[in-house]
C-alpha cells in the first residue's frame, strides 16, 4: 500500500499492461486467419463476408471483432477514387475556347483547371530547363512549329556548363564566402566531368520552379495564419498530418489529377513543401518582439506597411530558414518524383537501382548528395548572412559580383566557341559533357560490389539469416499476434495515463481509423519494422550522442555530420545498403537505422547541451563525479529534449520503412508503391498515406504531451 | 489655462473575454478581486488626469501596476475598455483607423524599453523610418534624420546597424526616431530601465537637456522612484491599476497620500529632491540675517551655507524679492527628522 501511494503512476501502467496481456491471451488466433485480409486486392472468394456502404461493396475475411475489427472504412478508398474520377470527368462541364482547333469545347471544370495548371507548370519548367540546357519548346510556346521550321536559328542555346559552375561559385561566395565558393565550383565541375550534367540541370530546374512557388504560397498562408486565428485553426490539422505523411503517398493522387511528368511532380511538391514554410513563417512572425510591432504602429504604419516593412524583415532569419526547408523538401521530392516520371537525377537513380546497377546508382546518388549539401549550405548561409551597409561603397565595389559574373559569361561563351572549333568529333566538352562521354566510375563500383559479395557473401548471408530468422520473424509474429482490441486498449490507456481524457480520445480516433481500414495487418508490419529501427537507432544515437558530448570537438564534429547526413534525400540511403546487403529486409532495416540515428544523435547532443551551465557548475562544486553528473543532472534535465528526438526518430524511421518498399517489404509502403502503378490507385494511395501519417501522429501526440508536462514540471522553457 | 494636451476621464482597461459587460455591470465600482474571480484582469482602474502643454508627467509603479497599459491606452496601442481620452481635444477612442494613423504620424512619438529598433536598418534608416512611412521623399527624410542623429550625439555612427551599438547608443537611436516627426506628445515607456546605472544617469541628464530645448508634452513611464523624482513635473504613482497619488515630487515626498506611497518616500534623500520653496516659511520673521537664497535652489546645494548661519535666512524669488524665510533648524528637521516618527 505504501508503495502504491508513492508511485501511483507505476501501478497504473502495470495495470494497463496486465489488461493488455490478459486480452492477448484470452483472444485466440482464429484458425482461418491469414496474414492478408484480401479486401485490398479486390479478389472474390466465397469465404469472404461483404457489406455495402454508400453504394460501395466492401469484401473482407471476417474474424471475431476482438481479433480484427471489420474494415468498416473499406469503402473510403473506393469512394475517394470515384469522387476524384467524377470531379475530373463529369463535374461542372463548361464551354472552353480551344486555341488549337479554334472552337468551343465542352470540358469538366476541374479537368480544365488542372490541364491549364499543368500547361503553366510545364512552361515554367521548360523555360528554366532550356535556359540551362537549351531547346526550343519555349519559343514554340510563343510562336508555332511552323515559325520554328521557317527560322532554323530560333533555338535557345543553353548555358555552357562553365558559366553555370562559375555562376554558382560566385553566388556561393556572395552568400557564404570562400569555402563555400570552392565547394560549389568543385562539385559543379565534378558533376560535369562525370557526365551527370544534363540530369543534374533537370533536377535543378525542377527545384528552381518548385521552391519559389512553394515559398510564395507558404509565406502568404503563413502571414494569413498569423493575422487570423481562424485561418490558423483551419490550417493546423493539415500541417500536422503533412508533417508525418510519407512524401511518397502524396504522389498517388497527383497522378490522377495532373498526370505523369515534371509538372505533376512540381504541383505535388508544392503541397509537401508549403507546410514547413507556413510553420516557420508563423514561428518567425510570432517571435518578433511586441515592442517592435508597437514601434512600427507608433511610427504610423498601416497594416501593409507594418507587415512588409517591420514584421517580415524582422523575422527575416526564420523565414529564410523556411526557405532552406522548402529547398530541401523540393530536392528530396525531385528525387522521389521519379516514380511519377519526373526527369533528372532521381530518374537515373531509380533506373539504375531497378537494373541493380549499383555503380551507376552510386554516381547519381553522389551527385544528388553533392547538390543537396550545396543547396543546404547556400540557403543556410543566406539565412545567417546579416545585411551590410553598402551606401559608402563605389559602383565597382557594390556590383563586383555581378560584374564578375558578366566577365564569366563572356569567358564561358568564348571558351565554348573555341571548344566548338577544337573538338571535331561532335562533342563540345567545354559546352556540355554528354551523359555517356564523361568519366564513369560505375564499372569500378560494380566490381567493388562484386568483390564484396564474393568475399563476404558467407558472412553477410549468415548475418542476414540470423537477423531474419531469430529476430525479425519472431518480432513480426508477436506484433501480428496482438488482437486489435488489445492494441486499442494499450494505446488508448497509454494516452489516458499520459495526457488524460483528451489525449486518449485523439489517440483512440487515430488508431480506430487504421484498425477500421482494410490494412491493419500491414500497418502492424510497418510499425514492427519502424519499432525495430527506432530501438536500434535510439540505442546507437543516445550512446554516440552522449559520448560525443563529452568533448567540444567531437560534439561539433558529430553535429556537422548529422547536418550533412540529414540533407540527403532518404532515397539515397538505399544505394549503399543494397550494395552491401542485396535485396532483403535487412537492407531496408539498415537504411532505416542509419537514417533514423541522425535525429536520435542530434537531439541527444542538443538536449545535453541545453542543460544550463550554472547547474553544471553547481554540480561540480557539490563534488560529483563525471558519471554522477551525467546520470543525476544532465540526463534527467535533457530527457524531455531527447524524447523529442525520439519523436523525430520515429518519423524518420517510418519514412524510410515506407520508401523501403522499393526494395521489397510487405507493409503499407508496398501497397503505396502498387497504387502508384494502378490507375485506380489514388484512393488507396491516399488512404494508405493517411494511415502511415496517423501511426506517426499517435506517437507524436503521446510523446509531445508527455514532454510538455515534463517540461512544465521541471520548469524548462 | 489652455486646453490640456492629454485628458483622461475614468479610463479603464480590463483584459478578459467579457470585460465590457463586466465593466458595465460594475457601474464604475471596479473591484480587482471580483473581476479576477470571473476571469478578467484589471489593467487600469478609473484613471483620470490631465497633462498640459510642455509638462512632463511621470507615471511610476512596480511591474504589474498597469503603468505600461495606461500608456498603451493613451497611445491607443490597445483600446481602453471604458472611459474617455482626449488628445488636444480630439476624442481618441472615436478616431477611425486612418485618423489614428494620421495622429501617430504627426503628433506622437514613442520610446520603448527594449529599444525596438528594426534590425535590418542602419541607425540613419531607423530614424528616417517614421518619415518614410509618412511618405516624405528619401532625400528629405535622410537630411532630417541626420539632424536627429546630431541631436542625440551619434554623429559618425549613422551607418552602423543596431547590433553594432551599445544599449545606451541604441536607446539614443530610439529617442531620435521618436523625435523625427517632431511630435507634440512624447511617450517614453521605461526608456532607461534596460541600461546600466552609470549609463542610465548619463541618459537622464541628456534627456533633461533635450527636454529643456524641445519643451514637449511628455508621459514618462518608470519603475524607478528616484528617476521619477529627478525628471518629473508631476508624478502619478500607480498600484494595481489605480493611481494612488498624482502630485508634484515635493508634495509626494512631504505629504504621501497613502501608506503605499509613503513606503517609497521613506528612503528618499529629501535634500536632493526638495527645493527651498517647498520647506520655507511663507512669512518673513523679523530676525533675518544677511544671507539670501533663491527659492528654486535644491536644499542640498545651499544647506551648508544655511547651516553655518545662526539667524534665519531670507528666501528670494527670481526678481530678488524676499518671499519667505528658512532657519537652520528647519533644514535639519527636513533632512533628518520626521521619518520613523511618522510611522
Amino acid at each position: 500500500m505504501e508503495i502504491l501511494k508513492k508511485y501511483p503512476k507505476l501501478f497504473q501502467w502495470l495495470f494497463l499492461l496486465v489488461v493488455f496481456f490478459a486480452l492477448c491471451f484470452a483472444i485466440d488466433v482464429p484458425e482461418t486467419y491469414k496474414f492478408i485480409r484480401g479486401q485490398a486486392e479486390f479478389i472474390k472468394d466465397p469465404n469472404q463476408s461483404a457489406f455495402v456502404f454508400l453504394g460501395k461493396e466492401v469484401r473482407y475475411y471476417a474474424f471475431d471483432v476482438f481479433w480484427r475489427l471489420p474494415p468498416l472504412l473499406g469503402w473510403l478508398p473506393i469512394w475517394i477514387n470515384d469522387s476524384l474520377f467524377f470531379l475530373m470527368n463529369d463535374w461542372m462541364p463548361m464551354e472552353f475556347w480551344n486555341e488549337d482547333t479554334q472552337e468551343y469545347k465542352t470540358r469538366p471544370l476541374v479537368l480544365q483547371i488542372t490541364r491549364n495548371l499543368t500547361a503553366f507548370m510545364t512552361f515554367l519548367i521548360e523555360l528554366i530547363r532550356e535556359i540551362l540546357l537549351g531547346g526550343l519548346e519555349t519559343i514554340v510556346a510563343f510562336t508555332s512549329w511552323d515559325w520554328i521550321d521557317a527560322n532554323p536559328w530560333a533555338e535557345l542555346p543553353g548555358l555552357p556548363w562553365t558559366i553555370v559552375a562559375a555562376g554558382s561559385a560566385i553566388l556561393a561566395y556572395k552568400l557564404g564566402g570562400k569555402g563555400l565558393a570552392i565547394y560549389a565550383l568543385l562539385s559543379m565541375t565534378y558533376i560535369s566531368i562525370f557526365g551527370q550534367w544534363k540530369p543534374s540541370m533537370q533536377t535543378l530546374s525542377f527545384i528552381l520552379v518548385a521552391a519559389p512557388l512553394s515559398f510564395i504560397f507558404g509565406l502568404g498562408l503563413g502571414v494569413a495564419a498569423f493575422k487570423s486565428k481562424r485561418v490558423e485553426k483551419a490550417l493546423y490539422p493539415i500541417l500536422l498530418v503533412m508533417q508525418t505523411m510519407p512524401q511518397y503517398a502524396v504522389l498517388v493522387p497527383a497522378l490522377v489529377l495532373f498526370g505523369v511528368g515534371d509538372h505533376a511532380a512540381v504541383i505535388i511538391t508544392m503541397i509537401v513543401a508549403v507546410p514547413p514554410m507556413i510553420l516557420l513563417t508563423l514561428l518567425g512572425l510570432r517571435a518578433v518582439p511586441p515592442e517592435v510591432i508597437e514601434a512600427g504602429r507608433m511610427s504610423g504604419c498601416n497594416n501593409w506597411q507594418l507587415m512588409s516593412k517591420v514584421l517580415i524583415p524582422t523575422a527575416r532569419r526564420d523565414i529564410l530558414i523556411g526557405v532552406n526547408q522548402v529547398i530541401m523538401v523540393c530536392f528530396s521530392m525531385a528525387v522521389i518524383s521519379a516514380f511519377i516520371g519526373a526527369k533528372g537525377l532521381g530518374f537515373n537513380l531509380l533506373l539504375a537501382l531497378n537494373q541493380l546497377n549499383i555503380g551507376l546508382a552510386l554516381e547519381a546518388g553522389l551527385c544528388i548528395s553533392l547538390i543537396a549539401i550545396l543547396l543546404d549550405k547556400m540557403s543556410l548561409a543566406w539565412a545567417n548572412k546579416q545585411v551590410d551597409y553598402f551606401g559608402n561603397l563605389n559602383f565597382f565595389q557594390r556590383n563586383k559580383n555581378s560584374l564578375f559574373f558578366g566577365v564569366v559569361v563572356i569567358a564561358g561563351i568564348l571558351l565554348a566557341y573555341f571548344g566548338s572549333i577544337n573538338f571535331k568529333d561532335g562533342y563540345n566538352y567545354l559546352f556540355e559533357v554528354p551523359h555517356n562521354k564523361g568519366i564513369s566510375t560505375a564499372g569500378f563500383w560494380n566490381k567493388g560490389v562484386d568483390w564484396i559479395f564474393d568475399t563476404f557473401f558467407v558472412y553477410i548471408k549468415a548475418f542476414n539469416t540470423w537477423l531474419i530468422v531469430d529476430v525479425l520473424q519472431p518480432m513480426r509474429a508477436l506484433y501480428l499476434r496482438m488482437p486489435a482490441i488489445a492494441t486499442l486498449v494499450l494505446v488508448v490507456g497509454a494516452g489516458y495515463l499520459i495526457g488524460g481524457i483528451r489525449s486518449a480520445l485523439v489517440v483512440c480516433g487515430l488508431t480506430l481509423f487504421i484498425a477500421l481500414s482494410p490494412w491493419w495487418d500491414r500497418a502492424l508490419v510497418t510499425t514492427y519494422m519502424a519499432t525495430f529501427g527506432v530501438l536500434v537507432s535510439c540505442a546507437i544515437g543516445f550512446t554516440v550522442g552522449t559520448l560525443c558530448f563529452q568533448n567540444k570537438h567531437s560534439r561539433n564534429f558529430m553535429l556537422n555530420v548529422c547536418d550533412i547526413f540529414q540533407t540527403f534525400p532518404s532515397f539515397v540511403y538505399l544505394i549503399p545498403v543494397m550494395m552491401l546487403f542485396g535485396i532483403t529486409d535487412t537492407s531496408v532495416l539498415i537504411a532505416v537505422i542509419v537514417y533514423a540515428t541522425i535525429p536520435a544523435t542530434r537531439y541527444t547532443i542538443e538536449g545535453l547541451r541545453s542543460v544550463p551551465a550554472g547547474l553544471h557548475d553547481a554540480a561540480t562544486m557539490s563534488g560529483v563525479t563525471k558519471f554522477q553528473r551525467l546520470f543525476k543532472i544532465e540526463f534527467p534535465l535533457a530527457f524531455p529534449h531527447m524524447m523529442l528526438g525520439l519523436n523525430q526518430t520515429i518519423v524518420f524511421a517510418l519514412f524510410m520503412v515506407i520508401i523501403g518498399a522499393f526494395i521489397g517489404t510487405e507493409d503499407l509502403g508496398q501497397y503505396i508503391l502498387k497504387a502508384l502503378s494502378d490507375k485506380n490507385g489514388a484512393g488507396i494511395g491516399l488512404t494508405l498515406g493517411i494511415c502511415v501519417a496517423f501511426i506517426g501522429l499517435i506517437f507524436d501526440n503521446l510523446i509531445r504531451t508527455w514532454v510538455d508536462k515534463r517540461k512544465k514540471h521541471l520548469g524548462i522553457d | 489655462m489652455s486646453e490640456p494636451v492629454i485628458k483622461c476621464q475614468s479610463v479603464y482597461k480590463i483584459f478578459g473575454a467579457n470585460a465590457e459587460r463586466m465593466l458595465k455591470e460594475a457601474n464604475g465600482n471596479v473591484d480587482a478581486k471580483t473581476f479576477q474571480d470571473n476571469g478578467c484582469i484589471v489593467g487600469v482602474n478609473n484613471a483620470s488626469f490631465e497633462v498640459s502643454k510642455g509638462e512632463m508627467l511621470v507615471v511610476m509603479g512596480l511591474s504589474g501596476s498597469g503603468k505600461s497599459t495606461l500608456l498603451r491606452c493613451i497611445s491607443r496601442l490597445t483600446d481602453a475598455t471604458g472611459g474617455k481620452i482626449f488628445i488636444e481635444g480630439q476624442d481618441l477612442l472615436n478616431l477611425n483607423n486612418k485618423e489614428l494613423i494620421d495622429l501617430r504620424r504627426n503628433k506622437m512619438g514613442m520610446v520603448f524599453q527594449s529599444f525596438a529598433l528594426l534590425p535590418h536598418k542602419t541607425v540613419l534608416e531607423n530614424i528616417a523610418f517614421p518619415l518614410q512611412i509618412k511618405g516624405i521623399k528619401t532625400e528629405d527624410s535622410i537630411n532630417k534624420a541626420m539632424d536627429m542623429v546630431k541631436l542625440v550625439g551619434l554623429d559618425g555612427r549613422e551607418n552602423y546597424f543596431p547590433r553594432e551599438l551599445s544599449g545606451g547608443q541604441q536607446q539614443r537611436v530610439g529617442i531620435a526616431r521618436s523625435l523625427a516627426v517632431e511630435p507634440d506628445i512624447w511617450f517614453l515607456d521605461e526608456p532607461f530601465s534596460a541600461l546600466d546605472p552609470l549609463i542610465r544617469k548619463e541618459m537622464q541628464d541628456e534627456f533633461l537637456r533635450l527636454q529643456e530645448k524641445l519643451q514637449k508634452t511628455i508621459m514618462f513611464i518608470t519603475h524607478d522612484f528616484d528617476e521619477a523624482l529627478k525628471l518629473a513635473d508631476r508624478i502619478a504613482i500607480m498600484k494595481d491599476g489605480i493611481i494612488e497619488q498624482l502630485d508634484t515630487p515635493a508634495n509626494i515626498v512631504l505629504k504621501p497620500a497613502t501608506e503605499y506611497v509613503r513606503k517609497f518616500t521613506e528612503e528618499v534623500p529629501r535634500e536632493k529632491v526638495l527645493l527651498i520653496q517647498d520647506v520655507m516659511d511663507e512669512k518673513t520673521s523679523s530676525d533675518i540675517g544677511d544671507l539670501k537664497v533663491s527659492k528654486d535652489e535644491i536644499i542640498e546645494n545651499v544647506a551648508e551655507k544655511i547651516l553655518t548661519q545662526e539667524k534665519t535666512v531670507a528666501v528670494t524669488d527670481s526678481k530678488n524679492n524676499v518671499v519667505g524665510s528658512i532657519n537652520p533648524a528647519k533644514i535639519i528637521n527636513t533632512v533628518f527628522g520626521g521619518r520613523k516618527n511618522n510611522n
